[in-house]
């Protein structure tokens, strides 16, 4: 085995207003050639950095260390050298496909300019080779769509045009920086197949970055896991999800929800990810690490090296102790269940929803919910899900009374939506709540927390200031925030204490029914595993109904009672989460849960045996501080 | 694509006979007799009354409307109180210097500005970054008759002192008198009118261009491996053309109505330097014809406007 890519000690400073970020540190890996590589990390971890940095997408960084492909350092190239690199020798996929192509070009030009841009060869010519590209990913009719631009494609078959376009010019090392992170669950297993097909015909080698473990459990042959900019374990597949080393990697495969029976309460790794403002003198994970030993706080970490050829930054000698999972037989679930019988928390009755578009004279009708009937009981929770454009999010705003019916009855705590009068409308309006998708969007910047949480007060109990601020406080505490942070701005929030935040506003009246959308799936995956855990002790301390929104069914199945399958405007499956999952009835369910639920890695109880360990190199801007 | 400039353009007309009551109705409200105006102090008052007579100030206000608009109709803007030419001859005659002005103008601008702008973009913070941020502080704060004047002193009078003349003072040669002529009597307002806009537009390019250039999209350009000059001008560049031209339709319509500092100042006879002795000596047919001409403009330039957003983005043009 060759490595076609070798990375040595790579480090990415960033000059920003606030100070140098420190994105990645010392980081070595190599990728041998003709394999699927993986570099998993949370937000911030510095993987895609990395790879930007190596690609010179990042001219204003200090890079230093080296990067060798093709037998050169890239670091050391000039940046035209590195230009026609790019393209032609590093083909290059990113996550986002509505945003990565250009909207005012055909998607035809934007992949004949690469072409043009290293090869000199005629239009003519051009456009046939990118005709028999898209061909080649799956766009058919490729003839006529050559000519078409990005918004009259769909996610998936634009970020097979990415591909198309990563591939034109057969280049020997392709990195895909999260290719189906915006995809929806279907469409990301066909991208992987693609990808993976496209891998092997090609001989081509790629680098995986992603936030998803379960997504290289099954495709990659290495795996290195980044953390705050440092490599905190690298090794084959079987070690990394089998039997890991370092305490971040096993947290991580603990805080994924597919990795449990349902019900059961997450380990979620506490704590979050340390500022990049200043580089690690030690183990970078040492605050949120339950294994930390008395050598963690003295010195930093040295390089384990294992006989497997994996490798951990840590100072535990074998597998990470928290990876022996508890054997998990009880689940939690069946004793959580509050469900009073038939006692209907919201309900609807064949409701159809039809919105008029285009313009006068023209107009079309687009049914967007056709014919929904549904039943809330209270203290259960309801999963609901389906993929983009199903009607999910209208059939909850629908719900919650912020869009009206074309047809149909909704009820919510007992009133019936078409026939509620102001005032009683008011009183509905304390009975639904909502936890939003986006923490960041969803709170207005220039408020600060206390009064975002106290708003419920203001507005439908008048209480007094004093009064109003005790019962938000203890919110705060009741979520997990720290009451003294009542004067706070969100920005001085992160991502998973905002979702707390919203969570927080959403219980101060005791709501009815709380409808949350999407509430994690902007969250990393540790963060992930502290909301849902959050979620369900609230509802077993307060009997909260829920209806719970997502796309991603391994967090639904953990947290749901029940399971309503959307598609196309209409409910085509509920039924009992643990039904759903065991038998599903439907054609459309079963392919939603193939695409979407990766198989748990088998673990090993196979102890690593340790054959070197590199004690790490005195760091010379950071070890003084901590003598 | 038709039927949205179809709606537009039947939009404007229902702007401009709005535009037209509201001048009308102003007049009707403010102080000052046009016929006092015409006849001189010592007029009579029964002189005053058989002007007022001749002009048809004696109607009622909505006669005097509905005839304005009746005449309009047939093509008729009405004649001036004093010269007794028609408006529209008038505004014709005015119309080819101060359009001069404001194309010729409009080139200098943006080819300063832009460039300014986008060497801003590509090296936020840069010294060049500066220097064209300085630019448009400089430009933005300068009132544009003291850089007329400033103008006036170093490329007129201190060549005319050692006898040598570069540029003439002002006035206007038509485009008749050959292109040379035409352009010498303008490099000077050209310039004027440009530093001012120049600087905006160097701060909307750069603004809009920082924004592109931080898309998804650019990443992906470059990833190509496209030279950088290509990024910018082909990808970047491309998406910021939308405000550009929104701005640039409102800016020349607004001028094309009269440039009046700068007409003014280097003494160009346009429709700026008409309503100004018009208003001056309310000479109210002429003032209303300046005022539906630049309305005219601005409802052509937001349609126009509106075509080029479909030309430039296939996502209106295709929806």
């Amino acid at each position: 085995m060759t490595s076609v890519l070798e990375v040595e000690q790579l480090s990415v400073r960033i000059p920003t207003e606030d100070g140098n970020v420190h994105a990645v540190q010392e980081v070595s890996f190599s990728v041998e050639a003709g394999t699927i590589f993986g570099i998993v990390g949370e937000s911030g971890s510095g993987k895609s950095v990395l790879t930007q940095a190596i690609s010179g997408l990042m001219p204003f960084a200090e890079i230093t260390g080296s990067a060798r492909f093709d037998g050169v350092d890239l670091l050391t190239m000039r940046p035209e050298e590195l230009q026609s690199m790019r393209g032609r020798r590093i083909g290059m996929i990113f996550q986002d496909p509505l945003s990565s192509l250009h909207p005012y070009y055909t998607i035809g030009s934007q992949i004949t300019e690469l072409i043009h841009a290293h090869e000199r060869v005629s239009p003519a010519a051009a456009k046939a080779r990118t005709i028999e590209l898209l061909a080649k990913v799956g766009i058919s009719d490729a003839g006529t769509r050559f000519s078409s631009y990005p918004h009259q494609f769909s996610g998936g078959m634009r970020q097979r045009v990415m591909i198309a376009m990563a591939l034109a010019l057969n280049p020997p090392l392709i990195i895909a920086d999260e290719p189906t992170t915006a995809l929806d669950v279907t469409v990301q297993a066909q991208i992987i197949e693609l990808l993976q097909e496209v891998q092997q015909e090609s001989g081509a080698t790629i680098v995986m970055i992603t936030h998803d473990l379960g997504l290289l459990s099954t495709i990659a042959s290495d795996v290195m896991v980044m953390y705050a900019g440092n490599r905190m374990e690298i090794g084959a597949r079987a070690e990394i999800f089998g039997r890991p080393a370092h305490p971040y990697t096993a947290g991580l495969l603990l805080s994924s929800p597919a990795n449990y029976t349902p019900g059961e309460e997450l380990v979620p790794i506490p704590g979050r990810p340390p500022s990049l403002l200043q580089p690690a003198a030690l183990c970078p994970f040492l605050e949120r690490c339950e294994s930390a030993v008395d050598d963690c706080r003295r010195l930093p970490p040295p390089v384990r090296v294992y006989a497997d050829g994996g490798r951990s930054a840590c100072w535990l000698e074998h597998k990470a102790p928290a990876t022996e999972r508890r054997p998990a037989t009880v689940a939690a679930r069946k004793i959580s269940r509050h469900r009073a019988a038939n006692v209907l928390a919201a309900s609807v009755q064949d409701v159809r929803l039809t919105y008029r578009t285009g313009p006068l004279g023209r107009r079309k009708s687009v049914p967007v919910l056709k014919g929904i009937d549904l039943e809330i009981h209270r203290g259960e929770t309801l999963g609901l899900v389906g993929e983009s454009g199903c009607g999910k999010t209208t059939l909850a705003r629908v719900i919650a009374g912020l869009a009206p019916v074309t047809e149909g009855v909704v009820t919510v705590a007992g009133a019936d939506l078409q026939y509620i009068n102001r005032a009683a409308w008011r009183r509905m309006r304390r009975e639904v709540q909502l936890v939003f998708q986006d923490p960041f969007g969803s709170l207005n910047p220039r408020r600060r927390v206390g009064s975002i949480i106290g708003d419920p007060y203001r507005i439908h109990e008048r209480l007094s200031g004093a009064q109003r601020r005790s019962r938000v406080q203890s919110l705060m505490e009741l979520v997990g925030l720290n009451p003294e942070h009542y004067n706070r701005f969100p920005s001085e929030f992160s991502g998973g204490q905002r979702q707390r935040i919203g969570i927080a506003r959403a219980l101060a009246l005791q709501p009815e029914l709380i409808i949350c959308d999407e509430p994690v799936s902007a969250l990393d995956v540790s963060i992930q595993a502290q909301i849902l855990n959050l979620l369900k002790s609230l509802q077993q301390e307060f009997g909260l109904t829920y209806l719970f929104i997502s796309h991603d069914l391994a967090v639904v199945r953990h947290i749901c009672d029940r399971i309503a399958v959307m598609d196309g405007g209409m409910i085509i499956e509920l039924a009992d989460a643990d039904s759903i999952y065991d038998a599903p009835q439907q054609e459309f369910t079963r392919t939603l849960l193939s695409a979407s639920m990766s198989r748990p890695y088998p673990i090993s109880g196979q102890p690593r045996t340790l054959v070197e360990s590199l004690s790490a190199p005195a760091r010379p801007d950071g070890v003084q501080e901590v003598a | 694509m038709i039927r949205l400039v179809v709606t537009r353009l039947v939009f404007g007309a229902v702007v401009l006979i709005a535009l037209s009551i509201f001048v009308f109705g102003l007049f009707f409200i403010a102080p000052g007799d046009p016929a006092r105006a015409l006849g001189g102090d010592e007029a009579s008052a029964q002189l005053l009354a058989q002007i007022r007579h001749s002009l048809g100030l004696d109607d009622p206000i909505y006669v005097q409307y509905l005839r304005f608009i009746d005449n309009a109709l047939h093509g008729n803007l009405g004649f001036s109180y004093h010269s007794q030419e028609s408006v529209l001859t008038l505004i014709g005659e005015r119309i080819p210097a101060t359009a001069s002005l404001v194309l010729g103008g409009v080139v200098v601008w943006l080819l300063i500005g832009i460039p300014v702008g986008v060497a801003s973009a590509r090296s936020p913070g840069s010294a060049r970054d500066r220097l064209g941020q300085g630019f448009t502080l400089v430009g933005l704060s300068f009132p544009s008759f003291v850089l007329g004047m400033l103008m006036l002193f170093v490329l007129y009078f201190l060549p005319r002192q050692a006898n040598f003349t570069l540029f003439p003072a002002g006035g206007y040669a038509p485009l008749s008198e050959g292109i040379g002529q035409w352009a010498r009597h303008l490099v000077l307002p050209w310039f004027t009118l440009a530093l001012v806009n120049a600087a905006i537009y160097a701060r909307l390019t750069r603004g809009q261009l920082l924004d592109v250039l931080g898309e998804d999209y650019i990443r992906t350009a470059r990833a190509k491996g496209i030279s950088e000059r290509r990024v910018v001008y082909k990808h970047g560049l491309r998406s910021t053309l939308t405000a550009i031209i929104t701005q640039l339709g409102s800016d020349v319509a607004m001028l094309l109505g009269g440039a009046i500092i700068t007409e003014q100042v280097f003494n160009l006879q346009g429709v700026g330097a008409l309503a100004i002795t018009a208003v001056t000596a309310q000479d109210r047919p002429v003032i209303i014809g300046v005022v539906l001409l630049g309305g005219t403009f601005v409802v052509v330039a937001n349609v126009i406007v509106d075509i080029l957003y479909g030309l430039l983005d296939p996502r209106i043009r295709l929806a």
